[in-house]
């Protein structure tokens, strides 16, 4: 029983190709594959604006949306309807054609890249050999988009904005790139698939196999989220789209449905860039507990996803924004050494037998560097006593 | 026409394209646009030598090609970064206008 | 497999034209992009994965983007006044068609026209990995010395010169 609700998906997927004709069914395979997933993480980005703006309510002691529909969970149908019959207006001295592809150059490669991620058992849309190296090119692509965006508005904050934006997406790819290279170098192998399969299995004690459980794969998965949420342009790395800072950023002179197409391709990302995350470190379509596999492996994927997007929300409500150059700093003089020392770590995680020697390696080879980085980059300044005013 | 001699004639026109850009162009980086095609076009030149080769598993034509990339995007850093700091120096990017050892 | 062929040749040769011909250097760049993304596309179709990929990280998201800025910073934004023309073009044009005749008599009289298509090699990557590790590893090294080279150069040139006026 657990088995067909695990391959639910990919049974109907079989029966309604076996309704097409023999030469088309390739292709006919492909396209309800594909609807299904641009279904599933469209449906994900309407529930994930309502459950923000309601987390994010509630975290600063408001009530988030709470009209349209029950406790407000039709608010994206709303959202999306003023999206689309609001008026388009372009300036007159932007740029024309520039203006027009950067929403679509922001949005194809968000969706493109869902292609090599394994929602569950058996069910990846593509099984390229170099998987993970296709995530990162197409995900390199999103950079150029913004600055399409910035540079055709012909607007002096909107190209301030995308240079920033670009400046910071440069920066962390380097760091996330470096932490995903410590897993794969442990798999030995590209493809997202095979990832999923090494992390498959519990240990002695019942924690399962995945690589966050490990002390290089812990501070490989802290690396990683923190330098998502700076590709992806989240608190508290918003400073390219801060609100209160240049108001929108690379995308004020953007209005109606292009502007939705932005936001889409901003959380399209985010969903994206987390189910890496889920794949390489957290154990894909794995169940956390030998007992629980009887739910199909594709809701525990979606669970984890909810998990991490859950997190990004928590960060975004508690976190204030970083400063342009706090956040180079921390890029390029703590994030790469780090990142650097997490490949060491890994490799001798790897060479060494099995036992608490190397996690005590491990563990020291994770928190030596980050305390003495640490120290070493906050040692010039002159923190206060943290002082505490309360209202009177 | 066989498959390999389509490759080799897109190849050759996407070099003379660069080639004529990076000679009769007047903006310095036009001309490092230039010869950042005629290098791809070179790598396209290899990759499909490679493909219709007797021994693919030997896999020297994507040997060069990583290689080559990485490469030339280094040599495009530098290239830029030169650019930049003449501009500095001449408040102009126009090639034609840099001469100042012209005899 | 032959449309496919003609698509993405048309695509990038007529994207090269566009980046070598338009007046506007930030709309040179973004076709470029283009014709990046068509060789990667040329890639794909001869079967190196790898290599497509690649070609689509380093050369789409950092060299376009290297190339963006480059044009930003030396103030090449705004539309150019004189000839995008440099003087000499002439001579230039005139070396061009010499060398692309060349090469494609070249290739016209060479045995390749004729020849017949072998089958698809599989590459896997982790063929490439132990090619770099084992027979290439040399190259490997010095192209790690040469980047860092490049880059500590790139940062030494670009850089604002400090006490001098």
């Amino acid at each position: 029983m657990t088995d067909t609700a695990d391959q639910i998906f990919v049974t109907l997927n079989h029966l309604l190709t076996g309704l097409a004709p023999a030469a088309w069914q390739p292709l006919v395979a492909a396209v309800i594959s594909i609807a299904g997933i641009i279904g599933a993480f469209a449906t994900l980005f309407a529930i994930t604006t309502v459950l923000e703006r309601k987390g994010l309510g509630r975290i600063q002691n408001r009530y988030g949306p709470n009209r349209v529909g029950p406790c407000g969970f039709l608010q994206p149908a709303a959202d999306g309807i003023k999206a689309i019959i609001k008026e388009d207006i372009v300036p007159r001295a932007a740029d024309k054609v520039v203006h027009f592809l950067a929403p679509l150059m922001v949005v194809i490669p968000a969706f493109l890249v869902y292609a090599v991620l394994p929602v569950g058992r058996n069910m990846v849309l593509v099984d390229y050999d170099a998987g993970v190296l296709f995530f990162f090119a197409i995900g390199a692509a999103t950079e150029l988009s913004v600055f399409m965006a910035g540079w055709s508005s012909r607007n002096k904050y909107s190209l301030l904005g995308a240079m920033r934006a670009i400046a910071q997406m440069i920066s962390y790819e380097i760091p996330l790139i470096l932490s995903a290279v410590t897993v794969i170098m442990i798999v030995g192998s590209l493809s997202t698939t095979k990832i999923v399969d090494a992390q498959a299995g519990y240990h002695a004690i019942g924690l399962p196999n995945w690589f966050v459980f490990t002390p290089w794969g812990f501070a490989g998965f802290i690396l990683f989220m923190v330098a998502a949420t700076a590709e992806t342009n989240r608190s508290p790395f918003d400073l390219p789209e801060g609100e209160s800072e240049i108001i929108a950023g690379y995308y004020i002179e953007y209005s109606g449905f292009k502007f939705a197409l932005f936001f889409l391709g901003e959380y399209m990302g985010l969903f994206a860039i987390s189910g890496l995350g889920i794949t390489l470190f957290l154990g894909g379509w794995h169940a956390p507990l030998a007992f629980l596999e009887v739910a199909p492996s594709w809701f525990w994927f979606f669970a984890k996803l909810l998990t991490l997007i859950f997190g990004f929300i928590w960060i975004r409500g508690t976190l204030p924004r970083l400063r342009m150059d706090q956040l180079m700093n921390f890029a390029w003089k703590f994030m790469l050494p780090m990142a650097l020392i997490n490949i060491i770590s890994a490799a001798i995680w790897h060479f060494m037998p099995p036992g608490y020697e190397r996690w005590l390696v491990g563990a020291a080879l994770v928190i030596g560097p980050y305390v003495l980085l640490g120290r070493g980059l906050m040692a010039g300044r002159k923190l206060e006593k943290r002082t505490y005013r309360f209202a009177e | 026409m066989s498959p390999l001699a389509a490759y080799l004639i897109l190849s050759a026109f996407l070099f003379a394209i660069g080639l004529a850009g990076a000679l009769t162009r007047r903006n310095a980086i036009i001309v490092l646009i230039g010869i950042e095609l005629m290098l791809n076009a070179a790598n396209l030149n290899f990759i499909a030598f490679w493909r219709f080769s007797d021994h693919p598993e030997a896999l020297t034509g994507i040997m060069f090609v990583i290689f080559s990339i990485g490469v030339a995007a280094a040599e495009a850093a530098v290239g830029l970064a030169l650019i930049i700091a003449i501009y500095r120096h001449y408040k102009t990017a126009n090639v034609d206008e840099v001469n100042s050892l012209k005899g | 497999m032959n449309i496919i062929f003609a698509i993405i040749a048309v695509g990038t040769i007529a994207a090269a034209v566009a980046a070598m011909s338009l007046r506007n250097l930030v709309h040179c760049a973004l076709a470029l992009t283009v014709a990046f993304a068509g060789l990667a596309a040329a890639y794909l179709q001869l079967g190196a994965q790898f290599v497509g990929f690649t070609q689509l990280l380093v050369y789409v998201g950092a060299v376009a983007i290297l190339i963006v800025f480059a044009i930003l910073l030396t103030r090449g934004s705004e539309p150019p006044q004189q000839s995008v023309l440099s003087s000499g073009w002439p001579a230039g044009i005139f070396v061009t068609v010499i060398v692309l005749g060349v090469l494609v008599y070249a290739i016209g009289k060479s045995s390749i026209v004729q020849a017949a298509a072998p089958a698809q090699p599989e590459v896997t990557v982790r063929q490439i990995g132990d090619a770099l590790m084992n027979k290439f590893v040399l190259p490997l090294e010095v192209v790690g010395l040469l980047l860092t080279a490049a880059l500590i150069g790139a940062v030494i040139i670009a850089m604002k010169e400090e006490g001098k006026k």
